[in-house]
């Protein structure tokens, strides 16, 4: 279960009850799985929320997470979004130390981010980005020679294009047959 | 009508045809008790321990094919259910706990008797509940024997706070249905990889059918045995599934693994084919991983896809309740005799007997147990420790019909034999019923020898006594250079004294002329008896595959010891 592989998104539609992120929370942490990111939300079914998760692990490790997850009563769908195409954003707040010399430089790279500055204090600025992973990252490399007081991230939040969703891209379920990769 | 929350619970159970509780009463779970002692149709069995509650529970539950019902007060109530939670969890065993909880508005304040129980339970549970409205008592235990019972089986605690038993009213609406729209257990497997693993099957010349737990749960024992005898496949039981098939059958070979039988472990390094029903390849049946069945393609059977390519990677996985998969695998299944197969495995079977008991004067668990099975003839329903008896149990006695082995594999819970074989004995009082213990074992739950006297439940109590925690003790002789720290009894009560003073009859053997005629004089005996067979102490349970090692490693009885 250690082993580093790349990561993972999964998207999970749970029952919207007292208790469900603790159940998805000791599972994770009982069977030896790694969250790199989560995050949670109401979902366009009314008692509902929809979940992503980042988890880092090997394939097999991946899918066994997937299939722990799916076993919870609660868990109602789990697909693994991996490698199909996807809209993913998170969103970030940096609080970036910020003095009438370096103010300019700052709004430059909020600038060219497309980010937004929506705080400004005598010290201090609070920049709000929206976007992948590697954006969010990018900027922080920037700002943080000026001196990073505090940063918030989101967690990825993750949607397959076009029109499917959770419920047709059920990934559990039909358990992928040995053979029939054998044989290709 | 409107009806209390505590005799809503009791309407419940009698909806979901309940006849027996097994609980202990308390200050927050009362008024339930208060209901309870109104509905005489739930009889209501005291236990001295709540962990004897969950445990009885769950011996009934695996005699019946029933769900087994516990009930425990707050606090600390709770908290003695759960090691019979946890074995029933791990062996899938389907269960309701009921518990009260402190009142709502106490909930969270370190109240007398408050402990988080749906918290602690999360991980030992299939499902729990903390029911916070008096209209959701009806439905979430309607849901949580629903639960309980289907698919994988597995233990759903039902935690409900003391208010909403006593002060609260409703009416009483047995939900029609159910929705979940998270579980939804599968049923059968695909044709397509049914029809592969009919081709592995059918192409295989060393097959090997490896039976579990799931057999007996999915009642496919008749489905199994058609499939053996069709294509003459050579059987091994796990631990759970060993009363799945009958001992005596040519086919059967016994368990496999850490003390199974040498011949079967050797025939699954040897086999090209693993046909694995209802089983999840625990470590104790294969060792270390990589070395485990190395020739060997595998089909592998389950109703829970997380066991799929969990620990063994399958050929062919098929999702689905057994009983219905076989139903779909067995026509497309050719006849066949594999000849060769079957009579290496019978040299192998001539090589690496066993199972030989070796002569001598000393009084041999193993020879107890040998004559227990042949004064039963193994018809009766034998209820184990965890230990070096219950390997032993495994190994000598003879099953002919399913769920009459009754054992906590997974969890491995001492103590477990006294209170399951009262649960087993209440859920079927036709059989009779041997409880199996250590001496060790024994002391952890012969408080409820109480329970049996009381409630009159005719459970034949067997000690095999060597004074010492004998399992433990074999590994500190093998691998921990027999410093036997900690491992050996000098102060045990007298056991048949004990037996007397809780009213029933106490029988002491020691020589092993007397074992026969003793076992049947306490079948004859209208009522519950305690025998403690004081045992040869030092003896080991052979063959032993070394944790975490392979076949390759297994360690046979020496053999200039071994007789005919």
């Amino acid at each position: 279960m250690s082993d580093k592989g790349q990561q993972h998104t999964i998207v999970a539609l749970v029952a919207d009850k007292p208790g469900v992120l603790t159940r998805i929370a000791s599972m994770f942490r009982r069977r030896g799985f790694n969250i790199a990111s989560l995050a949670v939300g109401q979902s366009e079914q009314a008692g509902f929320s929809r979940m992503t998760f980042v988890v880092e692990g090997d394939e097999d490790t991946v899918y066994q997470v997937t299939k722990q997850l799916d076993k919870l009563i609660d868990v109602v769908r789990v697909s693994d979004i991996t490698g199909r195409e996807t809209v993913a954003r998170e969103l970030a707040l940096i609080k970036v130390r910020a003095t009438p010399a370096n103010r300019g430089e700052i709004i430059q790279i909020v600038n060219l981010f497309r980010a937004a500055i929506v705080d400004v204090g005598n010290q201090s600025m609070v920049v709000e980005i929206t976007g992948e992973e590697d954006k969010i990252n990018a900027l922080y490399s920037l700002l943080e020679p000026s001196g990073v007081i505090e940063m918030l991230r989101t967690g990825v939040v993750a949607m397959v294009r076009g029109q499917a969703n959770g419920q047709v891209t059920d990934d559990v379920g039909m358990e992928p047959s040995g053979m029939a990769i054998a044989q290709g | 009508m409107e009806l209390s929350g505590a005799e809503i619970v009791c309407e419940s159970l009698l909806k979901e045809g309940v006849e027996v509780i097994f609980g202990l009463p308390g200050g927050a779970v009362l008024p339930l008790y208060g209901a309870l002692s109104k509905y005489p149709q739930l009889r209501h069995i005291l236990v001295r321990h709540e962990q004897a509650a969950a445990m009885a529970a769950d011996g009934y539950a695996r005699a019946t094919g029933r769900v087994g019902v516990c009930s425990a007060t707050s606090g600390p109530g709770a908290t003695n259910l759960i090691t019979g939670i946890a074995s029933a969890q791990m062996d899938s065993i389907p269960m309701v706990a009921i518990t009260g909880q402190v009142p709502r508005a106490a909930i969270g304040r370190d109240s007398f008797q408050e402990t988080d129980v749906t918290g602690i339970t999360l991980p030992i549970t299939k499902h729990n509940y903390l029911v916070m409205d008096v209209a959701d008592v009806a439905p979430v235990i309607k849901e949580a024997f629903h639960i309980a019972r289907t698919g994988r089986p597995g233990p759903v605690l039902v935690d409900i706070p003391k208010d909403i038993l006593l002060d609260e009213r409703a009416e009483f609406i047995w939900p029609v249905n159910i929705s979940l729209a998270g579980y939804n257990p599968p049923k059968e497997a695909p044709e397509e990889q049914v029809a592969q693993a009919a081709k592995l099957i059918n192409e295989a010349e060393r097959p090997i059918v490896l039976a579990g737990h799931g057999t007996l749960i999915s009642h496919a024992y008749d489905e199994v045995r058609e499939l053996a005898e069709k294509a003459q496949l050579p059987i091994i039981t796990t631990l759970l599934g060993i009363s799945s098939f009958p001992t005596d059958h040519y086919l059967n070979l016994g368990m496999p693994g850490m003390h199974g039988m040498a011949y079967a472990s050797l025939a699954i390094d040897k086999a090209d084919l693993l046909i694995s029903l209802g089983m999840r390849f625990d470590d104790r049946v294969t060792g270390r991983l990589r070395d485990f069945a190395p020739n060997a393609k595998v089909i592998h059977i389950d109703i829970d896809p997380s066991e799929l390519n969990k620990n063994v990677k399958a050929t062919v996985p098929l999702l689905g309740d057994l009983k219905l998969v076989l139903g779909q695998l067995i026509p497309q299944v050719e006849a066949n005799v594999h000849m060769d197969w079957l009579n290496h495995i019978d040299t192998l079977r001539a090589e690496h007997p066993s199972t030989i008991i070796r002569e001598t004067d000393a009084l041999l668990p193993q020879f107890v147990l040998r004559e227990l099975t042949q004064a039963t003839q193994g018809d009766s329903i034998i209820v184990t420790g965890v230990g070096q008896h219950q390997m032993w149990a495994a190994q000598y006695c003879a099953f002919r019909e399913p769920n009459t082995l009754i054992t906590s594999g997974g969890l491995g819970s001492m103590g477990f034999e006294v209170p399951a074989a009262l649960g087993a004995k209440v859920g079927r009082p036709d059989k009779t019923v041997w409880s199996i213990a250590g001496d060790g074992g024994f002391q952890m739950t012969l408080c409820d020898l109480a329970t049996a006297v009381e409630n009159n439940i005719n459970v034949k109590f067997a000690i095999l006594n060597n004074g010492t925690l004998g399992m433990v003790h074999q590994w500190q002789d093998f691998f921990y250079e027999k410093d036997y720290f900690s491992t050996v009894y000098t102060g045990n009560p007298d056991f048949v004294k004990l037996a007397e003073a809780y009213g029933i009859v106490g029988l002491r053997v020691t020589d092993k002329e007397q074992v026969a005629e003793t076992i049947q004089q306490a079948m004859e005996i209208p009522g519950p008896v305690v025998i403690d067979f004081v045992v040869a102490q030092g003896e080991n349970v052979f063959p032993m595959i070394p944790a975490g090692e392979s076949v390759n490693e297994m360690l046979e009885e020496p053999t200039p010891e071994r007789t005919g």
